[in-house]
């Protein structure tokens, strides 16, 4: 056991693997370590985010189809309340229509009716006359008078 | 090694490579505790070898370092790297550019320069007989100038910093107040006992070191000893008691092996973590 110039060589070449050890070792592979822990700190909160962010769109979606929904029921309210204006509409002007054409109706007929009576009225008194020139004519004979008075009878009572 | 006695086995093997740099040739005989004109070249070559190992494995790992999935090699630099730096933010709480590397570098020197104590106690000595080493100690940290340099640097480096956190000022005034207070009677106890307790670290830092390795390279040795008896007991013809000798050696060297490799790892951490701690106490005061 002998203190000797070992202690300064030894002591020189620790000094040298501290300083080598501090420039060349240590920074290369702290820095790897952290790039890596800040890389994955950030691919953490990434993920994190990603995840609020589908919430948030899961919410935007649901809140869409809810209004969507609600002017969806709008509309067919909408159309229901419209439909049935426009029965109630063609109701209406169906049945004016009908009372229209019944008056008409009505008004022809009785026309027709008023004109038919005069017609008959002239054929009348046209057989009325033709009887009374016939009978004048002839000497009365019961038997063909009785004949020709029941023609005219007859015809008077087609002629009604 | 065949042909040595058992006790001239264990001396041989405590003996240093030594070079005389002022006579310009290799020392044969250790003269006296201090002299600076020797150096233990294999202390030297396998401190500097192993120092050589850590650079080149964790320089590999820094260049070729990624942010991205790391490979299996980066993965147990990493393991390592976040291992050392969450020892020294438990301790210190700073700026780590400096200390967390300073710590880096002690545990992994001196975890490889304690390994070397696993190599076959025999090999390395025959390896450098071969070529034409009378002597090589293999474990460098069983070498007490290899604990004392670090523990020396580790001082200076306290001092250091204790120097920059404080200014010379507030670190002189330390020195002179501390701990018992600023009376001008106090200033000689206070500063005796700083003193001691600034010397007191390398000291504890380095014998701690030294001597867990210098007495688990003995215990190798002690059961290295027992191939001697067994060789012994075959030659007298005792061919029981000899496979009994050969049997135990194995057994124990397998148990105290296992048992050192704990030992070989937690004086690394003990060194590092107390040189965190040091440093830290310095920087942050009485």
């Amino acid at each position: 056991m002998q203190i000797n110039l070992t202690l300064l060589g030894q002591a020189l070449a620790f000094l040298i693997l501290i300083g080598l050890s501090w420039k060349f070792i240590w920074p290369p592979l702290l820095n790897a370590i952290e790039a890596r822990q800040k890389k994955i700190a950030d691919g953490l909160a990434a993920a994190d985010r990603g995840q609020s962010d589908l919430e948030d769109a899961k919410n935007q979606a649901l809140a869409i189809v809810r209004e969507a929904h609600g002017k969806a029921s709008a509309v067919v309210d909408q159309a229901g309340r419209r439909a049935n204006e426009m029965v109630e509409e063609a109701k209406g002007t169906a049945s004016a229509e009908g009372a229209r054409m019944i008056a008409s109706a009505r008004s022809e007929v009785a026309t027709e009716t008023a004109r038919v009576r005069g017609e008959l009225r002239a054929e009348v008194a046209k057989l009325a006359v033709a009887g009374a020139s016939q009978l004048l004519k002839r000497e009365i004979d019961a038997k063909a008078h009785a004949a020709l008075l029941d023609e005219l009878a007859e015809q008077i009572v087609v002629a009604r | 090694m065949a042909g040595t006695s058992s006790s001239e086995y264990i001396p041989h093997h405590l003996q240093h490579l030594r070079y005389d740099v002022v006579q310009g040739e290799w020392a044969h005989a250790a003269d006296g505790i201090v002299n600076f004109h020797l150096i233990n070249v294999d202390t030297m070559v396998m401190g500097l070898l192993m120092g050589l190992l850590f650079f080149a494995i964790f320089y590999s790992a820094a260049r070729k370092a990624t942010a991205g999935v790391p490979g299996k090699f980066q993965a147990f630099i990493e393991i390592v790297v976040e291992f050392v730096d969450d020892r020294v933010k438990e301790v210190f709480h700073g700026d780590r550019r400096f200390l967390a590397p300073l710590a880096l570098t002690i545990f992994c020197w001196v975890v490889l320069m304690n390994m070397m104590d696993l190599l076959p106690i025999d090999v390395p000595g025959m390896i450098a007989g071969a070529a034409g080493a009378p002597h090589f100690r293999v474990l460098p940290t069983a070498d007490i100038n290899t604990t004392f340099a670090m523990s020396l640097t580790v001082l200076v480096l306290v001092l250091f910093f204790s120097v920059k956190a404080k200014g010379l000022g507030g670190f002189g005034h330390e020195l002179i107040t501390a701990p018992f207070g600023g009376h001008p009677a106090l200033w000689i106890p206070n500063f005796a006992l700083n003193v001691v307790e600034l010397l007191a670290k390398p000291v504890s830092l380095a014998m701690r070191l030294f001597g867990n390795m210098y007495a688990g390279e003995l215990v190798f040795m002690l059961i290295a000893l027992l191939g001697f008896a067994a060789t012994g007991s075959f030659a007298t013809g005792g061919v029981g008691s000899g496979i009994a000798f050969l049997l135990g050696q194995i057994a124990m060297a397998l148990a105290w092996g296992g048992f050192h490799i704990i030992i070989i790892l937690l004086q690394g951490f003990i060194f590092m973590v107390l040189t965190v701690v040091y440093i830290s106490m310095g920087q942050e005061g009485h």
